[in-house]
């Protein structure tokens, strides 16, 4: 039950960069490498802001901050005209600095015995269990963020940004500037990445320089977990999806680790697997019906003869 | 008013590719003119719509759309008063939205775009009474997405989408090539139809003679990059196939080889007869 508990919190929290991470792959149709920084990032204000006694503060500074980092890639991207991985490699690499300087070049802050939402909310409803807190908290976040978004995916807006990733010659026929509405969806991409640092911070009591890497690798997982089990359907269910594959993949990590499946120290790799397979099936069962093709197939198998 | 005057590009200049495909280009239209482009290959009209549309940035020379001058206009910008259409049924199209979502984009063409309902129901019910008149079912798949469509469909779509705010301009590139003859010759008509009733200026590049001749109320024979002829009046009424080309080898001072051209004619009379 602990466990449950445990990964379902982590689980809606993390399903923000999730979101995230299926605006820029999936809708934008872009791999948006700048979510190991972003994320870091979203951790670095959030602490710093925390510490200093303003955890609300920390959390919308972190996504604005999120959104800045969205930005850069953009224009990189766009206006600059490099390629979209390399854009986001470049990003990614300076936030390291960017980072380490916000968190006053140390690779960790603390926050133990500080104040976080967490701990703001406890002291108002005194009544509630911490657990039962935290579970609420996330819920709240993962809910109307995801709203927010689908809303926002229903608008004139959200449609240009849609069509930029599916067509971007017809966009622009459509007098949209496809540079403007790939920057809004990085932007709106990474604020939701490092609003979900931002909280696993506050989560944790804790942030560190390292905690970004793999992120997007995490985040790719969970959007393919949620497909994997609603199929690819609208952006609405796409995002509930994405939020859904979030849980489920804190869910197994915390199985493994529990059965000592292995240690902890593997995460990444059995991450980065998880998510290659997964990516592997399409072209796994083309190459098997290809093979069955070509050897006369079941049925085909006589005229061949 | 489309106007024209001394457009000129050439591409990968000062390099063994380099090659003048605009020279000089003077072309005026007028409004409601329906003008049909034709030429061989490389004769230079899709870049002649690539200048118009704002695809590249030309050289030199005016272009001017009902006095505005385009040139320093980029290309999405320039869409706002400009259609386009492709031979490609494929790029005018967002295939994992829906007909509702594709119509949608293109309704909202020129407007400011920001945090309305994409789709505002009243909106919606005029998208289902515009594609009804398209003669296609496609009113009854207002939610499907627009990548199951067959190419006729999407060609259909994209035509609906460029003329759903009356645009200044519509430039036609071979919109029907790629599409089997009988849903050519429907979307074609539809065309027609739409440009007719709202008297849209329109340049249409075919391979088609006969259409070329049967359609709008003008023609104009591209060469090397230049206007070759501009047929109007009588002078296009009384012209037969066999004028046209006769015309066109004698301007041009070569034999008229283009075997695309030649194909298309021999196949559109063999259908005929097969019609009659």
């Amino acid at each position: 039950m602990p466990l449950l508990i445990g990964s379902l919190q982590l689980g809606l929290l993390y399903a923000l960069m999730a979101a995230g991470v299926y605006i820029t792959f999936r809708i934008l149709n872009v791999p948006d490498l700048t979510v190991d920084g972003s994320f870091t990032l979203g951790m670095a204000v959030s602490a710093v802001l925390s510490a200093a006694g303003h955890p609300l503060l920390g959390l919308a500074a972190a996504a604005a901050a999120g959104l800045a980092a969205g930005t850069v890639t953009g224009l990189l991207q766009t206006k600059v005209g490099i390629q979209p991985i390399l854009s986001g490699i470049l990003t990614m690499t300076a936030l390291y600095s960017v980072n380490l300087a916000i968190m006053g070049s140390s690779a960790n802050v603390s926050l133990i015995g500080g104040q976080t939402v967490f701990t703001l909310i406890r002291d108002r409803i005194s009544a509630l269990d911490m657990d039962a807190i935290r579970l609420m908290i996330a819920l709240l976040f993962a809910a109307v963020v995801i709203a927010l978004l689908a809303l926002l995916f229903k608008t004139q807006l959200g449609l240009s940004i849609r069509a930029t990733g599916d067509n971007e010659e017809m966009v622009r026929s459509s007098s949209i500037n496809p540079d403007f509405t790939k920057c809004v969806g990085l932007a709106a991409g990474n604020a939701c990445v490092a609003l979900s640092g931002a909280l696993i911070t506050q989560y944790q009591k804790y942030a560190d320089i390292s905690s970004g890497v793999g992120m997007v690798v995490v985040g790719l997982a969970s959007v393919i977990i949620g497909e994997a089990l609603f199929g690819r359907r609208s952006v609405t269910v796409g995002l509930i999806s994405a939020a859904v594959g979030s849980v489920i993949y804190r869910l197994i990590i915390a199985l493994a680790m529990k059965s000592d499946l292995f240690p902890a120290f593997m995460l990444k790799l059995v991450s980065a697997v998880i998510v290659a397979l997964a990516l592997a099936i399409p072209t796994i069962r083309t190459r098997l019906r290809d093979a069955r093709a070509r050897r006369g197939g079941p049925k085909g198998g006589d005229a061949a003869c | 008013m489309l106007t024209l005057e001394g457009v000129s590009k050439t591409f990968s200049p000062g390099t063994v590719n380099e090659k003048q495909a605009l020279r000089e280009v003077d072309l005026q239209l007028e409004d409601g003119d329906f003008v049909t482009v034709i030429g061989s290959n490389g004769a230079g009209k899709s870049t002649l719509f690539g200048a118009i549309a704002g695809s590249f940035v030309t050289d030199r020379g005016r272009i001017e759309l009902d006095g505005m001058n385009l040139v320093p206009l980029k290309e999405h910008r320039r869409a706002r008063y400009i259609g386009r259409l492709f031979q490609d049924p494929l790029k005018g199209t967002a295939p994992s939205m829906t007909v509702e979502e594709n119509l949608a984009l293109a309704y909202s063409r020129g407007k400011r775009r920001g945090f309305s309902l994409g789709i505002p129901r009243r909106d919606a019910a005029s998208f289902r009474e515009l594609l009804a008149a398209m003669g296609l079912g496609l009113e009854n798949r207002m939610k499907t997405r627009v990548g199951l469509l067959s190419g006729g469909q999407r060609q259909t779509l994209t035509l609906l989408m460029a003329v759903i705010n009356t645009p200044r301009l519509l430039l036609l590139d071979e919109h029907t090539a790629a599409l089997d003859p009988a849903t050519a010759t429907r979307v074609m008509d539809i065309t027609r139809e739409v440009v007719g009733r709202e008297q849209i200026t329109t340049l249409m590049i075919t391979h088609n003679l006969k259409d070329a001749l049967a359609i709008g109320n003008r023609t104009v024979m591209m060469d090397e990059g230049r206007v070759l002829l501009d047929l109007r009046g009588e002078e296009r009424a009384g012209m037969s196939l066999d004028q046209l080309l006769a015309l066109y080898s004698r301007e041009s001072r070569r034999q008229f080889d283009n075997d695309r051209i030649l194909l298309s004619t021999a196949r559109d009379s063999h259908a005929q007869e097969n019609h009659s």
